[in-house]
């Protein structure tokens, strides 16, 4: 019966449930398409630079265990609330895993198969495009599926600094033990993450070379 | 075609030179086998001629070029490259490896396609069959063969080649080195190869080059190497049966005697080796062979005694050393 009083709040605040989901979509592909842009490069980088990878990867792996609240929290007293602070914490909770698998991803990546296109006369620009990102694209896009199900995960918590998002509901209902309310912020959060979970996965195995498929 | 002048080498902490000072000329179109125990220096120096290896002084002159003075993508291109572990192109198709070069020097899709089909039917592998498969679906031979078209794709003049049968069982490797024989035959490429097998050195080579601790013993035929070793590093190198491998290296023809009726004794080929021969003596025997051309003519008889003529021939100081 709570399931039926909480679709009773959505219909009856259609406007303040899609505002919420828009930002919520919003914050979430808006972190992960920024943190993509910066730990895509950044890894490919320090693939190929072992000072820097080391220095990269120890502070991705500081990084990756914080929690996702306590990354909002810090960013708070710096930045202060609302949207913008939100999506600069959700970015950084999404640049370890993506930074990470993009630097395995090149290092797996057969040394002999990079000796031979080196030896054939590919450029260090060409090795990266035609062989490293190809080869290593399964693992890049784990990488990119669990900082994407993390972003949108972690979005529930930008309620807290004012970020808004599916967490508004989630927030107030637990304020006034509303729990219809709540219901209406915490499901579609689910089902987000679970359909976020999915779209990547499927997205995964479309770009994974046609030579690299498992059989 | 291929000069290397007073080549010097030495990693970053170790003790002695991988090359030192090693003075070394490939005439155009010959193979030459650089072989030698590990560590003493082979693919150091074929990886120093398309400067995959910086050397820390000397020269290398491919073609009428100083390779020093050439970009190293540019030089690459123009060189073909094989190596043991092959390294095909995972996500690429077996046409797509072999374009490689041919699509990093710019071709039209009409001409790498062209060339693609021409060199898969080389390495006798039908490009209807092929052309779309993934490496994955190839067997090691198959793959090497497709290293090997590969590196051809864009016609280099000068191939390095690192151990290209290493890595793929016997009797594959016997049959890949015959053909690859024939395709070299047929298209005078100036070859570097590197091998630790002294057979195979033998068997390809025009010239081999013995190198010990980055330095030449010896650069010469494969005849004068079983024949006249120049100290006992090369001898021991060449193993005891230096006398049966330079066999090896002469046909049945060769040594074939007129004979009146040859036909109730046992039949040899004509292009198979005095090594063969023996071997099919003793095993079924008999001390003479009727050879036999590939069009069925008798050429004559082979004899126990002509054979072993053949070796004391060619090993006549043996006693002396």
């Amino acid at each position: 019966m709570l399931l039926i009083e909480a679709w009773q709040f959505l219909v009856s605040h259609p406007g303040r449930f899609f505002d919420a989901l828009a930002t919520h979509v919003m914050l979430s592909a808006g972190a992960l398409g920024l943190a993509i842009a910066i730990a895509v490069p950044l890894g490919l980088w320090v693939a190929h630079r072992k000072r820097a990878a080391f220095t990269a990867i120890t502070a991705a792996n500081i990084g990756r265990t914080l929690p996702s609240l306590a990354v909002l929290a810090l960013v708070m007293p710096i930045l202060g609330t609302g949207f913008a602070p939100s999506l600069f914490a959700l970015t950084l909770l999404a640049l370890p895993p993506i930074l990470l698998n993009t630097y395995t991803a090149v290092r797996q990546v057969d040394p002999d198969i990079v000796d031979a296109a080196r030896g054939m006369g590919m450029t260090a620009a060409e090795i990266v495009r035609k062989v490293e990102v190809p080869i290593g694209l399964p693992v890049m896009f784990a990488g990119i599926r669990t900082a994407a199900v993390q972003v949108v995960s972690g979005a529930v918590l930008a309620s807290y600094i004012g970020g808004g998002g599916l967490g508004d509901f989630i927030t107030a209902g637990i304020a006034m033990m509303a729990i219809p309310q709540l219901l209406v912020g915490a499901i579609p959060a689910t089902l987000l993450s679970l359909g976020t979970d999915r779209l990547f996965g499927g997205l995964q195995r479309l770009l994974t070379p046609p030579g690299l498929r498992p059989t | 075609m291929i000069e290397i002048t007073r080549l010097t080498k030495q990693f970053a902490g170790t003790a002695r030179a991988a090359v030192d000072g090693l003075t070394l000329s490939v005439p155009e179109g010959a193979v030459c086998v650089l072989i030698g125990p590990s560590g003493c220096g082979k693919t150091t120096i074929m990886r120093i001629i398309n400067r995959m290896i910086e050397p820390d002084s000397g020269a290398v002159v491919v073609g009428n070029r100083d390779v020093m003075d050439t970009d190293p993508v540019e030089l690459r291109r123009s060189i073909g490259y094989v190596i043991q572990q092959i390294g095909l192109f995972p996500h690429w198709s077996i046409a797509n490896n072999v374009a490689t070069v041919p699509r990093l020097l710019g071709w039209t899709a009409q001409r790498v396609a062209g060339r693609v089909d021409e060199l898969l039917t080389l390495v006798g592998m039908d490009p209807a069959v092929y052309r779309e498969r993934f490496p994955r679906e190839l067997s090691g031979g198959q793959k090497q063969r497709v290293g090997v078209a590969r590196a051809l794709a864009a016609d280099p003049p000068v191939m390095l080649m690192d151990e290209p049968f290493g890595a793929i069982d016997p009797i594959t490797r016997t049959h890949l080195q015959d053909e690859f024989l024939k395709i070299l035959r047929t298209l005078k490429k100036t070859i570097v190869f590197v091998t630790h097998d002294i057979d195979e050195a033998i068997k390809l080579g025009d010239r081999i080059a013995i190198l010990r601790d980055g330095a030449l013993v010896q650069y010469d035929t494969p005849e004068m190497i079983l024949t006249t070793p120049a100290n006992t590093f090369v001898e021991a190198f060449v193993g005891t049966d230096r006398a049966l491998k330079r066999l090896a290296l002469i046909s049945a023809a060769t040594a074939a005697e007129p004979h009146p009726d040859p036909r109730t004794l046992g039949k040899i080929p004509a292009e198979a080796n005095l090594r063969d021969a023996l071997a099919q003596m003793l095993t079924s025997g008999t001390d003479t062979l009727a050879v036999v051309a590939a069009d069925g003519v008798m050429r004559g008889v082979l004899t126990l005694a002509a054979i072993r003529a053949q070796i004391q021939v060619h090993a006549p100081d043996d006693g002396n050393r």
